[in-house]
């Protein structure tokens, strides 16, 4: 039996490199087949603390593919949590209407919360900035298929690697994988030292970089992320910067065969559509893939693969 | 040198003297220890001239021994403070705190967006480093520091 059974998953970290395997491994059975009812006895709770519309639907869509009835809601608005119920109240309460829990909330760390309050386990849909491990989960599993594997890549992150949980979650997550890291960001926005610590603590090696043009030729992957006008104190910086991490297909002369885009979306205009027609587009596949990963989380979790 | 300090607070027959408290630190002190309410002879002195601190503060508790665990959650506010067992008016055992490796329910975490601050949850940290006091909590992941440390009332 998987050592993921009744586990929790809230933070990336609490998964071995050998379960994101697993998961990884179950999920392209889901890509191959992804309607099979093995989940008709289980009751799928959703709890949406705060707006979402990829990651909600990707989990709705999900368990209903493997047969699961869903409950939840999309908008606290219309729940007793408007009443001023606590989320210990709330959690304890859905714990005995489901088998399993799916949570979004603003509040970084109520995920953990809430598993601790839980009788059934809870996978973690965003905790605020904090962690979105399904995220990470779905990114690992569109870079190895379209790399052929996990091992010895080069992979450039672009983009507000400050405030990005994605972007702290895939780096810890292929710290696993002897990856080599291109941090691409304006100067305001570098990787938090604790994240670069992670790196160095696996023996690995980051570059940094202002420009993306200079990390075009090396990628395996990059990683494309949103720098929003909002984290600049100063409008003038952002408006010097704000081009800087901006991918166009022109920009694409001289990459790799084998390189492809990814990004958690949504996108704004950091990558401009005239690159969705090339080849090394990937990020919407990648969004579907989250629906064949997060398939796999719930089965594995449930006891059922 | 010892005596002398006992003629300001006096001595107790048996139980802990726990010495070297920051004047700052030594109303903490007795909250972290959970002392606020302890139904014996609880001797407080503060701004006593220290040799090692300038003024200091000394709390006496009689017929109460704590243990290493206990003793290391005051380290927080108290880095230099030295515990000493008293028997029968004799020292019979005088050891140091250690900061912890994990921090429960005595800081509060400095993220405002944490669960901790927004509903009735126990604060936990994990100590990563003991220099600084960088503390990492348990559900936002955040680090708290010495600057940003902040304890429940």
């Amino acid at each position: 039996m998987s050592t993921l059974k009744g586990r929790n998953l809230i933070s990336i970290t609490d998964f071995s490199r050998e379960e994101y395997l697993e998961v990884l491994d179950i999920a392209e059975g889901f890509e191959a087949n992804p309607k099979q009812p093995i989940l008709t006895d289980k009751v799928v709770a959703t709890l949406f603390f705060e707006p979402s519309t990829r990651t909600r639907l990707s989990f709705e869509s999900a368990a209903n593919q493997l047969g699961a009835r869903i409950i939840g809601f999309s908008d606290p608005g219309a729940t007793s949590l408007q009443k001023g119920e606590s989320l210990h109240d709330t959690i304890t309460m859905v714990s005995s209407y489901s088998d399993l829990i799916v949570m979004r909330n603003p509040k970084e760390g109520s995920a953990r919360y809430a598993s601790e309050v839980a009788t059934v386990p809870v996978i973690n849909a965003g905790d605020g900035a904090n962690q979105h491990p399904t995220q990470c989960m779905l990114d690992l599993y569109s870079i190895r298929k379209t790399q052929g594997t996990l091992e010895n890549l080069d992979i450039a992150m672009v983009g507000d690697l400050k405030y990005g949980r994605t972007v702290h979650s895939l780096v810890q997550a292929m710290c696993n994988f002897n990856a080599t890291f291109h941090l691409v960001s304006p100067q305001e926005l570098k990787l938090p030292s604790s994240v670069k610590m992670s790196i160095k603590n696996a023996g690995l090696k980051y570059y940094q970089y202002t420009e993306l043009r200079d990390i075009i030729g090396t990628a395996d992957i990059i990683y494309m992320t949103r720098v929003q006008r909002e984290r600049f104190p100063d409008q003038m910086e952002y408006e010097r910067v704000k081009d800087s991490c901006i991918l166009t297909a022109d920009m694409l002369k001289g990459c790799k065969e084998n390189m492809r885009i990814l990004h958690p979306l949504p996108r704004v205009n950091e990558i401009t559509t005239d690159v969705d027609n090339t080849p090394y587009a990937y990020y919407f596949q990648q969004a579907q893939n989250g629906v064949y990963v997060r398939q796999a989380l719930m089965a594995a979790i449930l006891g059922v693969k | 040198m010892e005596n002398k300090k006992e003629m300001v607070v006096s001595a107790i027959e048996n139980g802990t003297v726990i010495d070297h408290i920051p004047t700052d630190a030594v109303y903490q002190a007795i909250r972290i220890l959970g002392l606020e309410n302890y139904k014996d002879e609880l001797l407080i002195g503060n701004y006593l001239a220290s040799g090692k601190l300038g003024r200091k503060g000394i709390i006496k508790i009689k017929n109460k021994h704590f243990t290493k665990e206990e003793i290391n959650k005051i380290a927080l506010v108290a880095p230099f403070v030295t515990i000493i067992n008293i028997e029968n008016f004799k020292v019979v055992d005088k050891f140091s705190a250690d900061i912890p490796d994990h921090v429960d329910n005595i800081v509060r975490c400095a993220n405002p967006k944490c669960i901790t601050n927004a509903e009735a949850v126990a604060t936990r940290f994990e100590m990563v480093d003991k220099e600084t006091l960088k503390m990492r909590c348990h559900y936002c992941e955040k680090f708290t520091t010495r600057e940003t440390m902040k304890f429940i009332e």
